[in-house]
Parts: C-alpha cells; sequence; structure tokens
C-alpha cells in the first residue's frame, strides 16, 4: 500500500472516530435536554417533591441536598487528599512504603463506587451511627474521591519545572517556602481541575448514595439529615415512579450543572495560565 | 589575597559511580574562577556542591569538605539555607518564576521575612539597576518575567540572586541559551559585579573564560588537572592534558 493511501485510510478512521463520539455525546445531551428542558420552570425549580410513589412536585429539595453534600464533601476531603498529593510528589522518598501507598491508591481509584457505598453504610451509617444523613453520604464520597484527588495533586505538582523549585532554593528559600510560594501556585490549574473533578463526581454519584444518605425528599434540616441528591433524585423518580417527564427533566438541570462546572474550570485555568505566562 | 571558598580533597560519588577525585580549588575573594572542561568532567557538579545544590538528589556521597570562609558548609548543624543566602546561583537556562518582574526580584528578600513594602521596592530597583536591566524593565515591574527575551531573564534572574545580598555567586553556563550580544551584556556585568563579589563561573565556551576571569580551573573526568592564573593557563599550560583541551584537540 502507498503510504499516500495508508494515510488516507488513517485519516478516515481518526476522523470517523472523532465524529461518532461528538455524535453520541451530542446525541444524548440533546436528546435530555430536548425532554427536559419543557419540564423545567420556576415552579419545578423551587418545589419539594412529593415523595412516594407519585413522582409529583419539583426538584428543590434534591437542588438543596446536592450543594449541601457537594459543600461538605469538598470540606473534607480537599485539605488531606491535597496533603497527600503534596506528600507523595515533594517529601516521600521512592520507598517500599510509598510504592504501597500509590499502589493502594491507584487500586483504590478503580474500585466501583457501590463499594465504597456499602463501606460507608458499614462504617459511618451503622457503626458510628451517623445513620442514613448528609453526614454519611459525604463521608462515604471523601473515601471515594480521595484517590483521585490524591493523584490529580500529585501530577500538577511533578509537571511543575525542577527549575523552579532549583530557583526557589538558591535563593535562599527553605523547602516549605518552595513548595508553598513557587510549585503550589504553578501547579494550581492542575490541582483546581482536580477539585473540579471531584465537584463534578459527588453531583454524579448515585449508587455511592443510594445506600449512605437514605433518599428521604425532605428539607435537609442539618448535617445528620437524610436527603437526596439530584441524581439519586433522577433514581428514584425513573425506577420507582411512572414521572418520566420529571426524571428527564432531572436530567437537564444535572446536565446543565455540569456545562456550567465545566466552562467555569476551564475559563478559571485558561486565565490563570494567561497570568502566569505573561501574555 | 583571601580565599573566599575553598574545597579540600573532594570526592564525590552518584551512587557507585565516583564524579570528582580529590579536587582542592581555592576561590579568592573578589575575583572570577572559572571552570573548563568537557562535558561530564564534572564541573558544574562541582559548582553545586558550593551552595548544596546537590542535596536534593538521592544516594550521593561526599568525602573532604567545602570552605566558605573558613567554615566548612558540610559540617553537621550547618543550615543549608543560610549557605544558599550567602551564595547565590545563576542557572544555566534562565529560570524567572511565572510572577511578575517585581515578584520575582522580591522572592528572596520575601522568604526571609522583609514586608516593608518601600524596602522591597528599593531592594528591587538596587538589584534591577546593578543587574544592569532596570532601565529596559522599570516601566514594567508587574509583567510576568516569563514575556521577557532570554537575555533579560538571565539579567532578571542575576538581580534576583543579588537581592538576598549574597557573598558568593555560582554561575552555572550561564550564557549558553543567549545570543552573543546578550552574552557581550553578562559578561560585561560581571566585570561590574566582581568588584563586590566573588564570582565562580563553569562554561563550556574558552574564550569567555579567557575573557572574564581572573583564574582558570582545568577539570578532566573528575579531576583537577590544572589550576593557575587564566594567563597561565591559556597562555603557557603546564599540563599537556590541559595544552591538548586548549588547543582544541579534543573535547
Amino acid at each position: 500500500m502507498s503510504p499516500k493511501i495508508a494515510q488516507r485510510i488513517a485519516k478516515v478512521f481518526i476522523w470517523g472516530g472523532g465524529a461518532i463520539t461528538v455524535a453520541i455525546l451530542l446525541g444524548i445531551i440533546l436528546y435530555i435536554l430536548i425532554q427536559g428542558v419543557p419540564v423545567l420552570s420556576l415552579d419545578f425549580l423551587i418545589t419539594p417533591p412529593r415523595g412516594g410513589l407519585t413522582g409529583e412536585g419539583g426538584i428543590s429539595t434534591a437542588i438543596i441536598g446536592t450543594l449541601y453534600i457537594l459543600g461538605v464533601t469538598l470540606a473534607i476531603v480537599i485539605g488531606p487528599g491535597i496533603g497527600a498529593g503534596i506528600y507523595l510528589a515533594e517529601y516521600a522518598r521512592n520507598n517500599r512504603f510509598t510504592q504501597i501507598i500509590r499502589y493502594a491508591v491507584g487500586i483504590l481509584a478503580g474500585v466501583p463506587s457501590i463499594v465504597f457505598g456499602l463501606f460507608g453504610f458499614t462504617l459511618f451509617v451503622t457503626a458510628l451511627r451517623f445513620n442514613f444523613s448528609i453526614l454519611s453520604g459525604a463521608l462515604s464520597l471523601v473515601c471515594l474521591l480521595l484517590p483521585t484527588l490524591i493523584r490529580t495533586t500529585e501530577e500538577a505538582l511533578k509537571t511543575v519545572p525542577r527549575s523552579y523549585r532549583e530557583a526557589a532554593l538558591a535563593t535562599g528559600a527553605s523547602k516549605w517556602q518552595t513548595i508553598r510560594h513557587v510549585v503550589l501556585p504553578a501547579a494550581m490549574p492542575g490541582i483546581v481541575t482536580g477539585i473540579i473533578l471531584c465537584a463534578g463526581r459527588v453531583v454524579e454519584e448515585t449508587a455511592c448514595l443510594y445506600v449512605t444518605m437514605g433518599g428521604s425528599a425532605a428539607m435537609p434540616k442539618s448535617i445528620l439529615s437524610g436527603g437526596r441528591t439530584l441524581s439519586l433524585h433522577l433514581f428514584y423518580l425513573a425506577m420507582e415512579t411512572r414521572a418520566f417527564d420529571k426524571a428527564m427533566g432531572t436530567g437537564a438541570v444535572l446536565i446543565i450543572i455540569i456545562i456550567v462546572i465545566n466552562t467555569l474550570t476551564n475559563w478559571l485555568s485558561h486565565r490563570f495560565q494567561v497570568k502566569m505566562r505573561g501574555g | 589575597m583571601e580565599n573566599k571558598m575553598q574545597t579540600k580533597h573532594l570526592d564525590f560519588y552518584y551512587g557507585k559511580k565516583q564524579v570528582l577525585k580529590n579536587v582542592s580549588l581555592d576561590m579568592k575573594e573578589r575575583q572570577i574562577t572559572a571552570l573548563i572542561g568537557p562535558s561530564g568532567c564534572g564541573k558544574t557538579t562541582l559548582l553545586r556542591l558550593l551552595n548544596r545544590m546537590n542535596d536534593v538528589i538521592p544516594e550521593i556521597r561526599l568525602d573532604g569538605d567545602v570552605l566558605l570562609d573558613g567554615e566548612n558548609i558540610y559540617a553537621a548543624g550547618v543550615d543549608v539555607v543560610e549557605v544558599r543566602k550567602r551564595v547565590g546561583m545563576v542557572f544555566q537556562q534562565p529560570n524567572p518564576f511565572p510572577k511578575t518582574v517585581f515578584e520575582n526580584i522580591a522572592f528572596g528578600p520575601r522568604m526571609m521575612g522583609q514586608k516593608n513594602r518601600l524596602y522591597l521596592e528599593e531592594i528591587v530597583e538596587r538589584s534591577l539597576k546593578v543587574a544592569a536591566i532596570w532601565d529596559e524593565v522599570k516601566d514594567n515591574l508587574d509583567k510576568s518575567g516569563l514575556a521577557l527575551s532570554g537575555g533579560q531573564q538571565q539579567r532578571l534572574c542575576i538581580a534576583r540572586t543579588l537581592a538576598i545580598e549574597p557573598e558568593v555567586i555560582l554561575m552555572d553556563e550561564p550564557c549558553s541559551a543567549l545570543d552573543p550580544i546578550s552574552t557581550l551584556k553578562i559578561e560585561e556585568l560581571m566585570q561590574d559585579l566582581k568588584k563586590q563579589y566573588t564570582i565562580v563561573i563553569v562554561t563550556h565556551n574558552m574564550q569567555q573564560a579567557a575573557r572574564v576571569s581572573d583564574r582558570t580551573g582545568f577539570l578532566l573526568l573528575g579531576e583537577l588537572v590544572e589550576y593557575s592564573e587564566t594567563s597561565e593557563i591559556f597562555g603557557r599550560p603546564r599540563d599537556q592534558r590541559t595544552e591538548d583541551y586548549i588547543t582544541g584537540r579534543f573535547g
């Protein structure tokens, strides 16, 4: 086969693969938006769901539940996740111990979320008696998200050129000052991206919360109340009621939230980079 | 002339590989000492031992002393941060931080706890002036250091080093990534700097060593073959290997 023909065939395959991917994604998003958007109204957003099998009412408590669990989860996971990432990237020597940590982090990142849910149910809901609650759900999500956040933080720190560190050390900065004032700021776009990825996971997660949050349709009063997120609400609507239109509406809200989060991330990290690179 | 820094019978190993063999070198105060030699001869390793930049590399071993004003900087209890404040370093690739020009220079003083804005402004201006780059950046102090040209970046890095008021400045092939005009500017700058600072420069470029330095050391395979006045080394080398190298027979 002549190189020219080979190139043409390769091009068709690559282009075709890209086109199919985009078509599927757009198809899903458009289908849900077309089905879901007509259901949306201010009323739908600010009315609590009726609960039970009727599927009536809106999604107000699910929105609050989502925001609630998003806030609590991120508040808990950011410290240890980024801290462990910094430890692995900057402090840990490459020995047997850290190899085991990295290996464990890698495995945990691939464990299905329902397994984290079962773990959370056993530990937080039952043993620690947090019952079905925002707290139990958030803590389970923290376990689920930690490996991801540790990894993205470590990767982000490792992309910071060694020359920055050497410059800081040679200018009389201590190791911690070097990390705090040079390495972390330079790695910030990557770290922020990791946090946003986690936020996305919280919004989309269903299985893990199904067994830890309880799914109450009532407005959560405190961190120890049960509740439901939009994804969980969508699951209940689709599986236990005949309100399929409302499930679609909820799905549309979810997709819009994800689009907003992603756009915001891109915009933030782009702005950050332009500022740094001195454009 | 006082010895500002000295190495005494220095042996250095990366793992099992010995990269410096019994190197004894005196660096005189307010002079420029140049280290020349072919790639892999250990000259950069030697330079980085003078401010303990090799500390971060695992599996290294050092025998012998490195003295700064007669005190061993590798002695137990010596604070490596203090050593690096007294012995600054300029690297081969210009490496400004992804921060503004001002913040690049103010970085060192800030890390030492200086918060006074007026003092910082003064030290930024002074450092940039001494590094002969003030006129080019004075209107753009809040622009990113990375937006400057390569030659300007290198002078910015020199200014950043000056801002910590070191006693010794180490330069690791500071012009190898620069064009001839920028190189000339840095070489002129070095002549100004040596009135106040002790400078040690590693260079690949023998003409540069001949132009700028007072004393030159020739390293080969980790060994300091010859070390004396620059005019001696280039005019009447005593060792055959030195002569072969500077006349371009190898390297």
